[in-house]
């Protein structure tokens, strides 16, 4: 599995997409390939997708720390421990100043269950900013 | 100090600066080596496994031939007793005494491979463990290593597109209104379609002369036919 892969299959689904998703794929360089994935309509949250040896890793950006309301931070981040479980394939992790939502897939998996990661991720994504915007400015 | 807590202290400290490391890549590259010599241990101790437990199975064969021989030996020299050929039976008791220190050394030989095997296959066990705990560490440090490298793809994406990234609430409305918007868009596309069915449906009900209809020439000449009548 690769990123192109991934980005052939997406781009060859158009309005065949069992998830009902339209995405566009583009390739970014750098010293680790990663494939920016953007779902039409849901454009200003793309999913970035990256393969390593043993697994395929698909991150969206949910927000900076600068847009947390720092007096009740402590309670977004128990919020979202305890939304980790709960919430379907998806989980939280912050890289840098920036909180994430990310997928993990063995490198094994199939682009269908790539396709089923991305749609599901993208979802994930709007309802916890829409679940977490009291805690935001 | 563990992989694990090598990887929190290098983020908590900002190893994720550009050009840092999270593991120095010597340290990777003495990682990866030292995995490669347990797996290359590994395929040694299995096959010296396979051998010995092979030289365990011709010891378990020759003990059995042994034993076998002992008996018939021992039927042989009960025969000779019962012939009264006392010299016989004596010559054949000295070839069982033969076969049975034969059969000590054999049962010693069966006992030591029998050791070992067993000690392989410990070592196998925990040789396998081990290098299953090291290829997981590996993969954290290559994992941590990769999304850093990534993010700063991804970074590097954003600032050279010159695509300010929105804030996440302002995302979302977006999206909501794109959404919004589409939906009113299908409602009225189906609301169209709806119009247009009916229409439809009203031709044909005034082509099968059902419904309203339109007063033709012919009609109202037949009213009036029907008044002088």
């Amino acid at each position: 599995m690769n990123i192109h892969l991934i980005a052939n299959h997406l781009n060859e689904l158009a309005d065949n997409s069992d998830t009902g998703f339209i995405f566009d794929s583009l390739p970014i360089a750098g010293e680790v390939d990663v494939l920016q994935v953007t779902i039409t309509g849901r454009e200003e949250i793309p999913i970035f997708v990256s393969v390593t040896d043993d697994q395929i890793l698909c991150i969206a950006y949910l927000w900076g720390e600068e847009e947390v309301k720092q007096d009740t931070r402590g309670e977004m981040l128990e919020a979202m421990v305890e939304m980790n479980i709960p919430m379907p394939l998806s989980s939280f992790s912050k890289i840098d100043e920036k909180y994430v939502i990310f997928g993990a897939l063995s490198v094994n998996s199939s682009l269908h269950d790539v396709e089923h990661e991305l749609s599901v991720l993208s979802d994930n994504s709007l309802e916890v900013i829409n679940e977490m915007a009291d805690y935001l400015l | 100090m563990s992989i694990f807590s090598k990887i929190i202290t290098a983020i908590r400290g900002g190893a994720s600066e550009a050009g840092e490391a999270i593991v120095d890549a010597n340290a990777t590259r003495i990682f990866a080596q030292e995995i490669r010599d347990a797996e290359n241990h590994l395929t040694k101790a299995k096959r010296d496994l396979t051998g010995i437990m092979a030289k365990q199975m011709q010891a378990k064969r020759e003990l059995d031939r042994i034993n076998r021989s002992i008996t018939e030996h021992e039927g042989y020299a009960t025969t000779a007793l019962n012939q009264g050929n006392e010299a016989l039976a004596l010559e054949v008791a000295e070839k069982i005494a033969g076969l049975e220190a034969e059969l000590a050394e054999q049962q010693t030989s069966f006992d030591n491979y029998e050791k070992g095997a067993i000690r392989l296959k410990d070592l196998v066990k925990g040789t396998e463990r081990q290098l299953a705990d090291y290829q997981r560490q590996l993969s954290m440090v290559k994992t941590t290593e990769s999304v850093q490298k990534a993010t700063a793809a991804i970074t590097d994406n954003f600032s050279n597109s010159n695509s300010k990234l929105l804030n996440a609430k302002q995302s979302l409305e977006r999206i909501k209104e794109k959404q919004q918007d589409f939906d009113d868009r299908m409602q009225a596309a189906d609301d169209l379609a709806a119009e247009g069915s009916d229409q439809s449906l009203k031709d044909k009900l005034a082509a099968a002369g059902i419904g309203e209809q339109q007063t033709s020439a012919n009609s109202v000449l037949d009213r009036l036919k029907s008044k002088q009548g």
